[in-house]
C-alpha cells in the first residue's frame, strides 16, 4: 500500500519563489507561502552539547544501533486542528533525553530521531534524519557469504558507516548573507545556493517559525562545495532589464515590472532544477495527525546533482515542510556503488559486469570510495597487482 | 581634439568633486549594515587624499558644503598637514574657512581635532596659528579645561601656547598643588575629594570620578541629572532604563530633528503608543525649526521610504538609515503643500516603524509615480532586492518613454556610504544619489542634487562651493561678533553623541 502523501516528486505546490539576494558567492533564494495554515507549528530546540548520541535501535543506555554526531539544535513541531496556533511557544522545554559528563565535555543521548512528546508534539532533528536515513542504505552488507569478503565484513556489515560534512558557520560568507538577509513578510523558506549550485532547501509551514529559524541555517551541515566553492568568485548579481519598447504608459511599466519579478521566480525554479521535479524515493518515518515525515533521496546517480532530505506533507498533499542536504560527488559514489552491490546480491562479478567493468577494478574503486574493510586483503592485493603486469 | 579633451578633464573633475561631496555627506568611518568600518575609512581616506591632491582649492571649499562632522574634521587635519598653497588669495581663504570650520564644530569634535595634529605631528606655522585662535576665542575656557582637559592639554602643548591665569598651572602643574580661585577649577579639585562638589561639575567629567568614590550609578544618575545636557539626556534613556532607575527627563522640544527619530525608534512599541501625541507633536515641531532655518517651498511631493531590514543600521549607527527615513517624512510633510508617503513594507502609522522586511522599491515608486508627484524623494540605502535592479530599470524607462522633458524630478537620498564604490550606492543615472547624514541636510542636499544628476557643468558646481564659502564665513563673522558681546558658554550646546 503506497501512502498518497509520500512523495514521488518534489513539487512546491503552494509556494513561490521570488527574487535573490547576493551576498558574495552565497545566493539565497526566499520561498513564499501565500496560504498559511496554522495547524503545523515548529520551534527551536537547542543542545549545548559537544556530540548527541541517538539511539536508533535499542534502548537509551542499551547496545543496539547509534548514531553519533554534533547536534546543535532540533526541531519540535507540534500540530494540531486550528490548536498549534494557540499552543505554540507556551509548552515548558521538556527535558529532552540524558546529558553525559565525559570529562570536561557532555554528551547528549537521544532517543530516537524521531521522538513523539506529547499527544500532539514531535522532536526531530533536521537533517540528522536525512543523513541516518543515507547512512543505513545497504548497511547490512553482503546476504550471502561470498569468498571476496572479509570477515568482519560479513559478520558486521558496514558498522560503523560515517560520512563527514561541513558546519555552515565554517564559511564567514554564508553568516555574513545570513546576517544581511531581509526576510519577506511572508517567506516561510529559503533556497541556498553558493556559488549558484544548490546545497539546501529549507521549507516550514508558517513565517513566523521561518523567521525564528532563519540563523539556524549556520548551524545546519552542508556539503564539502559550501567550502570548496567558497574560493570561486562572487555570484552575478543578474540584473534583468526591461522592455523599453513594450512600455507607453504607467500601466505597461508596471506590468513589466510584475514581468521581472515572474522571470526571476522561473529563472531560480530552473536553477533548482535538479532537486524541484527531479523524481524521489521516499521512505515514511512517522505518521502526525494528517501529517506524513518521510525521508527521501534523489536517484544517486553520479552524473547527477543529488540531494537526500526529510519532508512533512499534509493531507491535501502541500509540502509542510522540507530540509535537504546536497551530497558531495564522494557521497553520492558511494551510495551508487552499495546500491549496486545490493541489487546484484553483492556478487562482485556480477556487478563488475552490470557496471562494465572487471572485478578488480571494481575492488579497487570500492577501496578508493572507503570500503576496502568489506574486502579481503587477497582480494585487492590481487586487483592492485593485475594492472603492472 | 583638444577641445574635446578639455571638455573630458573638466567632465571628469565634476565627477570626482560630486562623488568626493557625496561621501562627506553620509560616511563617517563607521560600520554600516553591509560594510565593515575597516573598509569605510579605508575607502573616504583614499578620497580624500585623492581630492586633496588633485583640487586643493575646491577640497577647502568644501568645508562650506554643509557635509558632515567627521569629514569637516578630515578636511581639516589634512589640510594643516599639507601646508598652506602659494597663492596668496588661495592661502587667505583657506585659513580663513579652516578657522570658521572649526569653530563652528561642536567643541569635543573640534577639540578631537586639536588633538590629533599631535597625533598626526603636524605643527607648521598655520596649524599653530589656528590652534591659538580657537583656544583663545574660546569663551570659557576654564569649562574647557575640565571638560576636555587631555584634549586642550595637548593642543597648548604642541603648539606652545600661553594661557593667562590659572588655566596654565591647572593643566600642567596638576590641579593637586595648589587651590584655585576660579570657581569651577576649584570645584574640580575639590570633587577629587568630596561628593557634593561632584555634581557641580559637567556630567562626563563627573561620571568617572563617581566610580572613583564608588557612588551608586542611581544615587548619581538623580544628583546630577540638573547637570545633564540635552544631548546627553537622550543619550542616556537606555542605560538607565538598564540600570533599573528612572531615565532622565528629556525636553523634546529642543532636540534635533534625526535625534529626535533616533529617539523615538529606540522606543518600544507599546510606548510609542502610549505616547503618540507628544512624540507626533515633538517631531513636527523639530521638522517646523528646521524649515525655518532653511525654508524650502516644495509642491506636490511623494516620499519612498525605505523601511526594509537593513535600515536597521549597524551596532554603531543604530537605526540611522531608519531615523534618517523617518524624519524626512516629517521635514518634507512639513515642507510640501502636497504631500504622501509610501513606506517599502506598509506601515499604519509612520511612528510605529520598524525595520523589517525585504526591499521592494519598484512598487511603491509605482504608486507615487501614478499619484502624480512633482518630486520624488527615496530615501533608501541603494540596495533594492525584490527584484534587484527594478528601480534603476524603472526610472531609466521612465525617463526615456514616459517624462523625457522631465517633469518629475527624482532624487535619491542615500544614508549609507558603500565603501566600495566610494560613494553612497545609487540606483543607476537616471536618479541622482545624494548622500545624506541628518534629515536636516536635507534642503542642502536637494540644491546639491542637480550637480548629483550630471547636468550642472563644473563651473556651475565651483561657483555654488563659492557662494556657499562666502554665506560661511559671512555667518562666522557674525556668529564672533554676537559672541564678543558675551555669548554665555557654561551649557555648551548639544554634543553629537555616539558618532
Amino acid at each position: 500500500m503506497t501512502d498518497a502523501r509520500l512523495i514521488q516528486r518534489l513539487e512546491p505546490a503552494g509556494l513561490r519563489l521570488a527574487p535573490s539576494q547576493v551576498c558574495g558567492g552565497i545566493r539565497l533564494v526566499p520561498v513564499l507561502r501565500d496560504e498559511v495554515r496554522g495547524d503545523l507549528r515548529m520551534t527551536l530546540r537547542t543542545y549545548d552539547d559537544v556530540a548527541a548520541v541517538v539511539s536508533v535501535k535499542g534502548g537509551l543506555k542499551e547496545p543496539g544501533l547509534k548514531y553519533i554526531s554534533y547536534v546543535p539544535h532540533g526541531l519540535v513541531m507540534t500540530w494540531g486542528n486550528r490548536q498549534a496556533e494557540a499552543v505554540y511557544g507556551t509548552q515548558l522545554q521538556a527535558v529532552d533525553g540524558k546529558s553525559l559528563r565525559a570529562g570536561p565535555f557532555s554528551i547528549r543521548l537521544l532517543h530516537r530521531m524521531v521522538h513523539r512528546e506529547d499527544r500532539r508534539q514531535l522532536r526531530m532533528l533536521p537533517l540528522h534524519l536525512a543523513m541516518e536515513g543515507f547512512l543505513s542504505l545497504q548497511f547490512g552488507g553482503p546476504e550471502i557469504a561470498w569468498a571476496e569478503y572479509s570477515r568482519e565484513g560479513l559478520s558486521r556489515g558496514l558498522a560503523p558507516r560515517s560520512e563527514s560534512s561541513v558546519p555552515g558557520w565554517a564559511s564567514p560568507m554564508l553568516d555574513g548573507a545570513l546576517r544581511t538577509f531581509e526576510i519577506h513578510p511572508r517567506q516561510v523558506g529559503l533556497l541556498l545556493f553558493n556559488a549558484d549550485v544548490l546545497l539546501s532547501a529549507f521549507v516550514v509551514a508558517h513565517p513566523d517559525d521561518y523567521r525564528a529559524l532563519h540563523r539556524t541555517l549556520v548551524e545546519d551541515f552542508y556539503c564539502d562545495l559550501l567550502l570548496q566553492y567558497g574560493f570561486l568568485g562572487d555570484a552575478p548579481e543578474l540584473g534583468l532589464t526591461l522592455d523599453d519598447a513594450r512600455v507607453s504608459s504607467l500601466e505597461d511599466l508596471r506590468n513589466e515590472v510584475h514581468r521581472m519579478r515572474q522571470d526571476w521566480a522561473d529563472f531560480h525554479g530552473f536553477m533548482a532544477g535538479s532537486l524541484f521535479g527531479a523524481s524521489l524515493s521516499s521512505t515514511p518515518v512517522y505518521k502526525a495527525g494528517g501529517f506524513l515525515l518521510q525521508r527521501f533521496h534523489t536517484s544517486l546517480d553520479p552524473a547527477e546533482e543529488n540531494h537526500i532530505g526529510e519532508a512533512i506533507v499534509g493531507t491535501d498533499g502541500t509540502l509542510e515542510y522540507l530540509k535537504t542536504y546536497r551530497l558531495s560527488a564522494a557521497q553520492t559514489r558511494r551510495a551508487y556503488l552499495l546500491s549496486q552491490l545490493a541489487q546484484c546480491e553483492w556478487h562482485l562479478e556480477d556487478t563488475a559486469e552490470r557496471l562494465r567493468t572487471t572485478a578488480s577494478d571494481l575492488s579497487l574503486r570500492l577501496r578508493n570510495a572507503g570500503f576496502g574493510y568489506l574486502l579481503k586483503d587477497s582480494v585487492l592485493e590481487a586487483a592492485q597487482r593485475k594492472p603492472r603486469r | 581634439m583638444a577641445a574635446l579633451a578639455e571638455v573630458r578633464v573638466e567632465q571628469v573633475a565634476r565627477e570626482d568633486l560630486v562623488m568626493f561631496v557625496n561621501a562627506c555627506f553620509s560616511c563617517t568611518g563607521q560600520r554600516e549594515f553591509y560594510g565593515d568600518a575597516r573598509g569605510q575609512s579605508v575607502s573616504i581616506e583614499f578620497l580624500h587624499q585623492y581630492i586633496l591632491g588633485n583640487y586643493r582649492r575646491l577640497y577647502a571649499r568644501t568645508l562650506a558644503a554643509g557635509i558632515n562632522h567627521f569629514n569637516q574634521a578630515q578636511i581639516i587635519l589634512n589640510l594643516l598637514a599639507s601646508g598652506s598653497p602659494a597663492d596668496a588669495r588661495d592661502k587667505a581663504e583657506e585659513g580663513a574657512l579652516i578657522a570658521a570650520a572649526l569653530r563652528a564644530l561642536p567643541p569635543q569634535r573640534a577639540f578631537r581635532v586639536l588633538e590629533s595634529l599631535r597625533g598626526r605631528r603636524i605643527n607648521n606655522r598655520r596649524a599653530r596659528a589656528i590652534v591659538r585662535d580657537y583656544v583663545h576665542g574660546r569663551a570659557n575656557l576654564a569649562f574647557d579645561a575640565v571638560k576636555y582637559r587631555s584634549k586642550l592639554r595637548a593642543a597648548v602643548s604642541h603648539g606652545h601656547l600661553k594661557l593667562e591665569g590659572e588655566l596654565g598651572p591647572f593643566l600642567f602643574r596638576g590641579w593637586k598643588k595648589r587651590s584655585f580661585t576660579q570657581p569651577l577649577l576649584e570645584t574640580f579639585r575639590r570633587a577629587h575629594y568630596t561628593h557634593e562638589a561632584l555634581y557641580e561639575l559637567p556630567y562626563t567629567v563627573a561620571e568617572g570620578l563617581a566610580v572613583k568614590h564608588g557612588i551608586s550609578r542611581e544615587v548619581f544618575l538623580r544628583r546630577i541629572e540638573p547637570r545633564l545636557t540635552a544631548a546627553e539626556r537622550l543619550r542616556l534613556q537606555e542605560s538607565a532604563a538598564r540600570e533599573r532607575g528612572t531615565p532622565p527627563p528629556v525636553d523634546l522640544g529642543r532636540a534635533s530633528l534625526t535625534k529626535l527619530a533616533l529617539y523615538v525608534l529606540a522606543l518600544s512599541l507599546e510606548v510609542r503608543r502610549e505616547r503618540h501625541a507628544e512624540l507626533h507633536a515633538a517631531l513636527e515641531q523639530a521638522a517646523a525649526r528646521v524649515l525655518r532655518r532653511a525654508p524650502s517651498p516644495l509642491q506636490r511631493v511623494a516620499a519612498i521610504l525605505d523601511n526594509s531590514y537593513s535600515s536597521s543600521g549597524s551596532l554603531e549607527k543604530r537605526r540611522r538609515p531608519l531615523g534618517v527615513a523617518l524624519a524626512t517624512h516629517y521635514l518634507l510633510s512639513a515642507a510640501a503643500r502636497e504631500y504622501r508617503a509610501w513606506w517599502t513594507c506598509p506601515v499604519e502609522e509612520p511612528l510605529l516603524v520598524s525595520a523589517r522586511g525585504q526591499t521592494d522599491i519598484a512598487t511603491p515608486l509605482l504608486e507615487a509615480l501614478a499619484w502624480g508627484a512633482d518630486l520624488v524623494v527615496i530615501v533608501s540605502d541603494g540596495y533594492d532586492n525584490d527584484p534587484p535592479k527594478a528601480v534603476a530599470e524603472l526610472t531609466r524607462v521612465f525617463r526615456s518613454k514616459l517624462d523625457p522633458e522631465r517633469h518629475t524630478a527624482l532624487v535619491h537620498v542615500n544614508p549609507v556610504f558603500d565603501s566600495e564604490g566610494y560613494a553612497p550606492r545609487s540606483f543607476g543615472a537616471a536618479v541622482p544619489t545624494v548622500g545624506v547624514r541628518d534629515a536636516e541636510d536635507l534642503p542642502t542636499v536637494l540644491g546639491f542634487a542637480r550637480f548629483a544628476e550630471g547636468v550642472a557643468s563644473l563651473s556651475e558646481l565651483e561657483a555654488y562651493l563659492a557662494s556657499r564659502v562666502g554665506a560661511m564665513l559671512q555667518r562666522d563673522a557674525g556668529g564672533r561678533q554676537g559672541h564678543d558681546e558675551g555669548r554665555r558658554q557654561d551649557a555648551p550646546p548639544a554634543e553629537e553623541g555616539e558618532s
